[in-house]
């Protein structure tokens, strides 16, 4: 980046993001939430400061856009202003201008020029079977470039990776039972291949924006963040759902809800998975804070490192 | 940067040059397309689907009702769509009996995510075929000669409406987590109706988020769409395809069997009833087992053979009647001929949308199918809004049948789904799925038939092989 600095230096009045606004972001969207646990000042920084122009290269394996959809529905900061004011998405195959050989070239152009400073932002899971074939990228010089191939090719010269999403941190789905395609999650792939870029799992199907933003903040200003035990930060999946839940006072005195449409009670009895489950939806919340899984139905548990296998069935009894 | 590079030197006139683009980008999924230029006109095509997941291999042996979640995992877009054919088919083998409120939720959600899914498709997806974005990534790189014909003022305002469409899609998004939980991959459809009573809180809620919505349609995209065909009038000419459609039909409107958007076949120029009897699916061109080949989705098994000699997609070839058929908005207004919107009419001079006739049939055609079906969908929303009655039932709750098949037929934004369930000692045996883009991006048949995109790529005019911008136009009028 040959005017960083500058960049650096413009960043505060370019991106106008507010402190205010970034502190939503890594609290929880929802009203009323305390900021005691995660309020760190150099999060802070990080938007203020030091992101233009970061390249960010978001590249898609056996997914389904979810976690690009996802992403478009960030409103702390808005994605508007994460697109055109805090990161260089120079390679989104969901949003992107460019097709074919310009976007494969410019995908590559990119990772080049800016080695070790940019990051690889994974969707989707990796199939290895059959040589990558059960997932083409694209092509480049009239051959075909699998999955497999873009990660082998661009996972030792990126900075940093975000494996976004239960596909590309665990497999999720495309690893369930029955698949033949050898689906992988990025850090499985790269212990296999040798490749030593540090990781963070964003998992959940899909993640939250603020998980995705937040993090890719936290990665940018002061590294990896604080992970657990399945390399995901704990700043979003310290908690758990069942422990922190609004209706375990229900659970406690055994109003367990009856039916799925039932507006009262634990939801233990009907599947949920909340009490397996480690993030923070249930202060958080989704879509603006206006909704969440347990209470419109039940948690599936999508954030774990063995969705869905490990929490099917989803609903119960049987 | 160079754009597309030719596989051939670009060569005489009367040479043929072959091209191709991959990834196809601003579509769901892996897309690649190969075309045959002569004489600056497409000559022949293929398009690849470049993905296979196996969701028809991870169903089986699963409780029944994961698959409302799971296959909404088939696409991030449109999950609501594949929520909704499944709990249909899981509904039709269950025998469940929708209440009327759980039926409403259900068109709450479902619509609410068309809105959300037209308006994206439009301004995120396809608009930049049209009008250049700000001179940043991800809007830059682009094609040197990228054909943008319109005035810096139209441009203008275009990019203002695209910043201002995330927020309405957001917005979308937010009335479909009102009632489905959350937004993608919502919780509240399942068989046996929907689980989230709504409140006259939650109502009250997403009538707010409508309105906002609801006035962005009617004054900014419906009229943006008619605006931007002016200065690419010859794009209502090009992309005809095999004009033949279908449309299984979304949105019923009461336990009979009415839809909103209406069912039908419109084959060789003439219309037909539906029949799901007449669907099969051909593997000759696909990386599938020949052996699974010509099978309706009830005797359809997934076999993949990733190294078949002679094929070039992941994406089977369903035919109806034995022909390509498209779906899609275009097959859905063309079955329900509704009265076009006001600037509809005073803009193509036409009531309504059949009178349009073979301009229909094209890349711009497409488009404003797409918009006047989101304003259709817009109306509907605002009546089921008043006729949810808070507080009453929307879930039947029924046991799990020991052995049972069932059918879900619907349509996603993008085109005719269905899923087809087989239950046996109370788990899946077999679950098919043929959702949209399988209908449109599929190669050719064991007939030697092109797929539905194949076919309308012909023709198109590519003056220029190193940025053949007409070829994503074309692509991406379907909304892949």
């Amino acid at each position: 980046m040959k005017d960083e600095q500058q960049l650096l230096e413009n960043q505060q009045e370019e991106t106008g993001v507010s402190r205010r606004s970034f502190l939503k972001t890594v609290t929880g969207t929802a009203a009323g939430i305390g900021i005691s646990q995660v309020l760190n000042p150099a999060l802070i920084y990080a938007l203020e400061k030091g992101l233009k122009k970061h390249p960010v290269l978001w590249i898609q394996g056996q997914g389904c856009t979810g976690c690009s959809v996802t992403l478009l529905n960030s409103t702390s900061p808005p994605i508007a202003d994460i697109l055109l004011k805090i990161i260089s998405l120079q390679f989104n195959p969901t949003v992107q201008v460019s097709e074919g050989e310009m976007a494969m070239e410019n995908l590559y152009g990119i990772a080049e020029e800016y080695e070790g400073r940019f990051s690889l932002v994974v969707e989707g899971a990796i199939p290895v079977a059959e040589n990558g074939k059960y997932c083409i990228v694209g092509e480049m010089d009239h051959k075909e470039i699998s999955m497999v191939d873009v990660m082998k090719q661009l996972g030792p010269k990126a900075g940093s990776v975000l494996a976004v999403g239960t596909c590309a941190a665990y497999g999720g789905i495309p690893a369930a039972q029955g698949n033949i395609t050898g689906a992988t999650g990025v850090m499985d792939f790269f212990k296999a291949e040798g490749i030593k870029t540090p990781v963070v799992n964003i998992p959940g199907c899909p993640p939250h924006p603020d998980w995705i933003v937040g993090s890719l903040v936290y990665l940018l200003k002061d590294g990896i963040p604080k992970l657990d035990g399945v390399g995901r930060p704990t700043l979003f999946y310290g908690e758990n759902i069942h422990d922190n839940c609004p209706r375990v006072p229900m659970y406690d005195e055994g109003e367990l809800s009856n039916t799925l449409s039932d507006p009262k009670g634990c939801r233990v009895d009907l599947g949920c998975k909340g009490p397996e489950t480690y993030a923070d939806c249930y202060k958080r919340k989704w879509n603006g804070g206006l909704n969440w899984c347990v209470d419109n139905a039940v948690c599936i548990g999508c954030v774990e490192p063995h969705f869905p296998d490990g929490v099917s069935p989803f609903y119960e009894p049987a | 940067m160079a754009g597309c590079k030719p596989q051939a030197e670009p060569a005489s006139a009367g040479k043929t040059i072959k091209i191709s683009i991959d990834p196809v980008t601003r579509v769901e999924g892996h897309l690649k397309a190969q075309v045959t230029v002569k004489n600056g006109v497409v000559v022949d095509a293929r398009v690849s689907g470049g993905m296979y997941r196996g969701f028809e291999q991870i169903l089986k042996g699963r409780d029944p009702r994961d698959a409302t979640q799971i296959t909404q995992r088939i696409c991030g877009v449109c999950p609501t769509a594949h929520a909704t054919a499944s709990a249909l088919a899981l509904d039709d083998a269950f025998g469940v009996e929708l209440t009327d409120n759980g039926r409403i939720a259900r068109n709450l959600i479902l619509g609410a995510n068309y809105l959300q899914s037209h308006i994206l498709h439009f301004y995120h997806l396809a608009a930049l075929d049209y009008v250049n974005g700000p001179d940043t990534a991800p809007f830059i790189p682009r094609y040197k000669n990228n054909d943008i014909r319109v005035s810096k003022k139209i441009n203008d305002v275009a990019v203002e409406q695209y910043l201002e469409a995330l927020e309405m899609r957001r917005i979308c998004h937010e009335m479909v987590a009102l009632l489905g939980g959350k937004m993608p991959h919502v919780q509240g459809i399942v068989v046996g109706g929907a689980t989230e009573i709504p409140t006259r809180e939650a109502l009250n809620a997403y009538a707010l988020r409508f309105k906002k919505v609801k006035e962005f349609i009617l004054n900014k995209y419906v009229p943006i769409v008619y605006l931007l065909a002016g200065p690419y009038g010859d794009l209502f000419k090009t992309g005809v395809g095999h004009k033949n459609l279908v449309s299984w039909g979304a949105f019923p409107l009461d336990s009979k069997g009415n839809t909103l958007l209406k069912a039908g076949v419109y084959t060789d120029g003439k219309d037909y009833d539906v029949d799901p009897a007449m669907i099969k699916e051909y593997v000759k061109y696909s990386w599938f087992d020949d052996s699974t080949t010509g099978l309706h989705p009830s005797r359809g098994t997934t076999k993949p053979d990733a190294n078949k000699s002679g094929a070039y997609s992941f994406i089977k070839a369903p035919r109806y009647n034995g022909k390509p058929h498209e779906g899609g908005p275009l097959a859905r207004m063309w079955a329900g001929n509704p009265e076009l919107s006001k600037v509809g009419r005073d803009t193509l001079g036409v009531k309504k949308f059949r009178e349009i006739g073979d301009a229909g049939f094209s890349i711009l055609g497409r488009h404003v199918a797409r918009a006047e079906e989101t304003a259709l969908v817009a109306m509907a929303v605002e009546e089921w809004i008043t006729q949810a009655v808070p507080g009453k039932e929307t879930f039947v709750p029924m046991p799990i049948p020991k052995n049972a098949e069932g059918l879900g037929m619907t349509e996603a934004p993008r085109g005719s789904l269905l899923h087809y369930v087989d239950i046996k000692d109370s788990v899946i045996s077999n679950y098919q799925i043929i959702s949209a883009t399988i209908w449109n991006a599929n190669p050719r048949d064991d007939m030697g038939q092109s797929g539905p995109i194949e076919e309308a790529l012909i023709g198109i005019p590519v003056p220029d092989v190193e940025n053949p911008v007409n070829v994503g136009r074309l692509i991406r009028s379907y909304d892949p």
